[in-house]
């Protein structure tokens, strides 16, 4: 145990060490890991965020869901509504456009009646002409009593 | 080692307890142990140029495994210093942390290595007679490590409380600022002044000092013939293993109770 001159040079190694690793070892690692906590702390952050915000999305989606579920009953029960008014102007219509083909052909049928009836005059008058005329053969003159026949075919109309 | 004469045990266990001295000037203070010089700084720019070479590359991103070896001895320390250390540390007090943690633990280190190869080697190889690897065993490298230390805590204490704050702690504190007390509380101070830096290099000197011896002890099992060698590497084995546990934890006394001293030094009493 002799106290020398390597105490003074074993000081001066230790306080050149000293500098070396307060000025080149320590800040590079300690920025570096520094740095890392800083980006660990922003994912973390982020990711809290990101929690939030879904969470925010899934309320605004169910806030949504339930609108679109009401519109859609609305709009059912409009569709109901309409389609009730819809038969209802159907029928009206039908019965309406009913009414007239029953009322035109109570008119064909008056019309046919009116010229059956015309037709069976027509047939009538013939009828009676020939019976009179076959009966009046010869004394008929048809040129001579055409005023009497048209007469007699007059009254029968 | 000596050939020329018959090996004693004493001869032995004297020739691994000397220095390589180179003679600076007259005097026997200038004797410099080059050897405990030279492995020092070699470990110490292989430690801290090691952990530099990782630090210069290191990226705020994934880590490489050497890197994130070299954060958790950083955080490591860092978390022993911030527990104890109540200002910014990473301006000195940390960075210093870590300098004595890496250097004392591999100058520590040296203490495992077998004695009697590394000494063939420095003998045979580099053609050095006396050549003791083991800095640490050297009180010159633990006193300097403390008396740096003992100078930045008085720094320290001057820094923050200025040169009044310092002489009315040294005279007033721990017992009152009554003037009857200043002598007593002086004298307290004193010894407390001379006995950290004295505990503090002697703890560590003593440590591996005694490991070492128990190393030379066990090594000359081998002087007994073949059993005695085989026995003697097997206790010698076992004391290793166990000195894996001194060596570190010594380094980490060591450098915990720098940052205690220095963080003393910055509080007021």
């Amino acid at each position: 145990m002799n106290i020398n001159f390597t105490l003074i040079s074993q000081a001066l190694a230790f306080s050149t060490f000293i500098w070396f690793t307060v000025k080149f070892v320590w800040p590079p690692l300690l920025k570096a890991i520094e740095e890392r906590q800083k980006t660990i702390a922003d994912g973390l952050a982020a990711g809290e965020r990101g929690r939030h915000e879904l969470e925010l999305a899934s309320q605004r989606s169910s806030e949504i869901l339930k609108d679109a579920k009401q519109q859609a009953t609305e709009i059912i029960q409009q569709a109901e509504k309409r389609a009730t008014e819809i038969v209802e102007e159907s029928k009206n219509v039908a019965k309406q456009e009913g009414e007239r083909i029953i009322a035109g052909a109570k008119a064909e049928i008056d019309h046919e009646i009116f010229s059956a009836k015309e037709a069976l005059r027509q047939h009538a008058a013939e009828l009676a002409i020939a019976g009179a005329s076959k009966i009046l053969r010869k004394e008929v003159d048809a040129k001579a009593h055409a005023d009497l026949l048209a007469s007699i075919e007059e009254d029968l109309k | 080692m000596a050939a020329d004469t018959e090996l004693t045990p004493t001869k032995y266990i004297d020739h691994h307890l000397t220095h390589m001295i180179v003679q600076v000037n007259e005097g026997a203070f200038w004797a410099l142990h080059i050897d405990t010089l030279v492995t020092s700084i070699l470990l110490g720019i292989l430690g801290l140029g090691s952990v530099w070479l990782v630090v210069r590359k290191a990226t705020p991103g994934v880590p490489s495994k050497r890197q994130a070896f070299v954060e958790l001895m950083i955080e490591f320390i860092d978390n022993e210093v911030k527990n104890t250390f109540h200002g910014n540390r990473h301006v000195f007090v940390a960075p210093t942390a870590l300098t004595i943690f890496i250097w004392v633990l591999l100058m520590n280190t040296m203490d495992i290595m077998p004695i009697d190869i590394t000494a063939w080697v420095t003998e045979n190889v580099f053609g050095l007679h006396y050549w003791k690897i083991v800095p640490t065993t050297d009180v010159n490298t633990t006193f300097a490590l403390a008396l740096s230390i003992w100078f930045l805590m008085i720094f320290f204490s001057v820094k923050v409380k200025g040169l009044g704050g310092w002489m009315y702690e040294l005279f007033c504190t721990p017992f009152g600022k009554n003037p009857l007390l200043w002598i007593l509380n002086l004298l307290f101070n004193f010894i407390e002044y001379v006995s950290k830096p004295l505990s503090h290099s002697l703890r560590l000197f003593g440590n591996i000092y005694a490991g070492e011896i128990i190393f030379l002890l066990l090594g000359m099992w081998a002087a007994t013939g073949v059993a005695g060698a085989f026995f003697g590497a097997i206790l010698g084995a076992g004391w290793a293993i166990f000195h894996i546990l001194i060596v570190t934890l010594q380094a980490f006394i060591f450098m915990m109770l720098a940052v205690v001293y220095i963080s003393m030094a910055h509080e007021s009493h």
